[in-house]
């Protein structure tokens, strides 16, 4: 559906009389002199972008841990362990499976266990939020992986739920290393050719770099403010 | 709360007298700028190429405000494109009743917020309570300031850097009955279980935008605490407040100014969360907002435009130039009497509220440069607060003595190399009447409320780099 603009043209005619001419209604594209965004980590392999995504993912209440596809469903039970266990909130995704193997974990071992499991399902509504809102960990899937910034890239959908990534008090959120790249300079031009092509964007796209924090009280690092308290960052060797 | 807060009531002076008096105040400030400094130049000098990063997003700025009115128009086009509502607001009233409308059409009574320096310019809260509305800022340090009777912020980044940890305690004792102890993991934990019950009851929320993507209608938010995308995610309608200025072409250039925001105002490469938002929700999703609405405010920045005093509206709102100032991290930020301190205010101010009850504020600069050599996009500060002394001269046709002593000692200089050479030498003659040994103790102008309290070191005798000329053949 279409929203309103309003009051637009008084403004925007104000806007151009400001700076002494018409309405520009075409620009020529700019090209900019400097691209220092490029440099990093320029013809890195993938093995050197993981070991710089392990090195900057890394810091309070937060880690990396690397495993092979066979060892992704062992990893990631360690983790939920480590954290306390259930209850789990994860998406609605194919790929837990087809990525990481995590099929029978979830659906056998864990419920096996009395780990409860809860997975997004639109049709549910609001009692999605609500399992969010009281689960302890939160597991959801990185599409594109910063090395600069130990930086996790999500995209939203209806049954991919943004809010999973904030309300737990836990998440562990894996990632391909495939998906691993330089930095935020590769997501963006990723995103744009999605744009280029006339795709429909993700409503929200979160760049998620450790567990929420504030230095709000005497400059003292106090993590898990409103979000998560603690970040685990599982790197899949899928390559 | 508008541009000026509520400590503007006093004057300028009267207000550096108790500021420069309140020793917490000046160490906490002077250890936090400390510490935001020390990382950020460790970040930036890892990365090799910071001055290029500088000249990209001078440029990246430069072009869009020559070319606004066409990239707010490809915007809000986009954003209507995605069922999101865009509102052209030319000042803080139409802005104002715009919103009241949103809310009032909901039936909404619980509002929350994150922090969003135009929804304080602009007074949105106050607006909203006058209609019955509970407004609750989420953002930590503005949560505490909120419930201590509303105290203005003092920073831009960091909102309460003037508090002490018991003064917090004090306020969560008697405004939450709290019973715990000052331990900041205790407050904050406290404010965790209060505030996650607010976002869940919300409904309508606020928002600011740090960069609005022009080709796709999307904003972008930056944090640290999660708290501004709970609000984007929880409640059913959602509002983003823009100033007009915060637009970028693409995603591409949003990577380019996120990455010099986040280093310039905390030292951190990214910080915990940055997030894009393209319209509301999509069919069948559960969470984001039902209603999408962007008001994109004015509010005097049009007619900077055009203007001598143009660059300012490059600002990022990173504040290292409030961080690097000597004049900031002696007097805080409630002296300025404004919610835009530091040079970036000193500048901003005037220009968005007029010279009237603002004379005052250019003159709260030594104009030693330092904030135009940390800013992230390049706005000469230093030389438009001087321009604005030229102004306010031309107006009164008079300026103290003192301060043309000062000006020619530190100001003329430093836009010329050569000038700057004669300035720097000029500088231990010039302010020789006010020192004492090695020392200035006589201060003019605001500089005086410092030197009363503090002394400042004198310029030596024997320059830096005169010595260094000198000195440079130990190593033959």
């Amino acid at each position: 559906m279409q929203g309103k603009v309003q009051n637009r043209d008084v403004f925007l005619d104000k806007v151009a009389k400001r700076l002494g001419r018409a309405r520009k209604m075409t620009i020529e594209p700019p090209v900019w002199k400097y691209n220092p965004q490029e440099e990093y980590l320029k013809g890195a392999s993938r093995d050197e972008l993981l070991e710089a995504f392990k090195t900057n993912g890394t810091g309070v209440n937060c880690d990396v841990t690397i495993a092979k596809k066979a060892d992704a469903p062992k990893a990631v039970y360690d983790s939920i362990k480590a954290l306390g266990g259930g209850p789990i909130v994860t998406w609605k995704d194919s790929r837990y499976e087809e990525l990481f193997g995590l099929g029978k974990l979830f659906k056998e071992q864990l419920p096996g266990e009395n780990i409860e499991l809860f997975e997004w399902n639109h049709t549910l509504g609001r009692e999605n939020i609500e399992k969010a809102n009281t689960a302890n960990i939160g597991i959801t899937i990185s599409e594109i992986t910063l090395a600069e910034s130990g930086t996790a890239v999500v995209y939203s959908d209806k049954d991919r739920g943004r809010t999973i990534n904030f309300l737990p008090e836990n998440s562990i959120i894996l990632v391909p290393k495939s998906s691993i790249v330089p930095r935020m300079t590769q997501a963006t031009k990723i995103i744009r050719e999605k744009v280029k092509k006339g795709e429909v964007l993700p409503s929200c796209i979160n760049y998620i770099t450790g567990p929420s924090k504030s230095s709000d009280i005497e400059m003292k690092l106090v993590v898990g403010v409103h979000g998560p308290v603690r970040v685990k960052f599982i790197v899949i060797e899928d390559l | 709360m508008s541009i000026k807060t509520k400590f503007a009531g006093d004057k300028f002076k009267v207000r550096v007298e108790k500021k420069v008096k309140d020793s917490f105040m000046r160490g906490a400030v002077a250890s936090a700028t400390d510490t935001i400094n020390g990382r950020k130049n460790q970040l930036t000098a890892e990365m090799g190429n910071w001055e290029d990063w500088r000249n990209h997003g001078e440029e990246i700025r430069k072009h869009v405000l020559e070319n606004l009115d066409y990239y707010l128009h490809q915007f809000s086009e986009n954003v209507a494109k995605n069922g999101g509502h865009v509102y052209f607001a030319a000042n803080a009233e139409e802005a104002n009743k715009y919103i009241r409308e949103v809310v009032q059409k909901k039936n909404a009574k619980k509002i929350i917020k994150a922090k969003s320096m135009v929804t304080e310019e602009i007074g949105m809260n106050d607006s909203l309570e006058e209609i019955g509305c509970e407004v609750v800022e989420s953002d930590l340090g503005e949560f505490i300031l909120q419930l201590d009777d509303k105290e203005p912020p003092s920073h831009i980044v960091v909102p309460t850097l003037h508090k002490n940890k018991e003064q917090m305690r004090a306020v969560f004792e008697r405004k939450l009955n709290y019973e715990g102890s000052s331990q900041p993991e205790e407050l904050a934990l406290c404010a965790r279980k209060v505030l996650r019950e607010k976002f869940l009851a919300a409904d309508v929320g606020v928002i600011g935008c740090n960069f609005a993507i022009a080709e796709t209608g999307s904003t972008t938010l930056v944090t640290n605490e999660g708290n501004a995308d709970l609000v984007a995610d929880l409640p059913k309608t959602l509002i983003v407040c823009m100033g007009m200025e915060r637009i970028v072409p693409t995603f591409e250039e949003m990577d380019v100014l996120v990455g010099l925001l986040t280093r310039s105002a905390v030292g951190q490469k990214l910080t915990s969360y940055v997030t894009n938002l393209t319209g509301p929700r999509r069919e069948g999703d559960v969470d984001g907002p039902e209603e999408f609405h962007v008001v994109i405010v004015d509010n005097g920045r049009s007619n900077i435009l055009g203007t001598e005093f143009q660059p300012v509206l490059q600002c990022i709102r990173c504040a290292a130039c409030i961080n690097i100032c000597p004049v900031y991290r002696h007097i805080g930020g409630h002296a300025y009497g404004s919610i835009y301190p530091g040079p970036i205010g000193i500048v901003l101010t005037p220009l968005l509220d007029g010279y009237e009850g603002n004379k005052e504020l250019p003159y709260a600069s030594t104009l030693c440069a330092a904030c135009t050599e940390v800013c992230p996009v390049k706005i000469p500060l230093h030389q438009l607060i001087r321009r604005h002394r030229e102004i306010i001269v031309e107006k009164e046709g008079k300026a103290p003595f003192s301060e043309k002593m000062m000006m020619k000692a530190f100001g003329l200089g430093t836009s010329n190399a050569s000038l700057y050479n004669m300035a720097s030498r000029m500088a231990h003659s010039v302010v020789k009447p006010l020192t004492k040994g090695d020392k200035i103790t006589k201060g003019v102008g605001p500089l005086k409320e410092w030197t009363d309290y503090k002394d400042m070191p004198k310029p030596n005798k024997e320059r830096f780099r005169d010595w260094f000329k000198k000195h440079k053949g130990g190593n033959n």
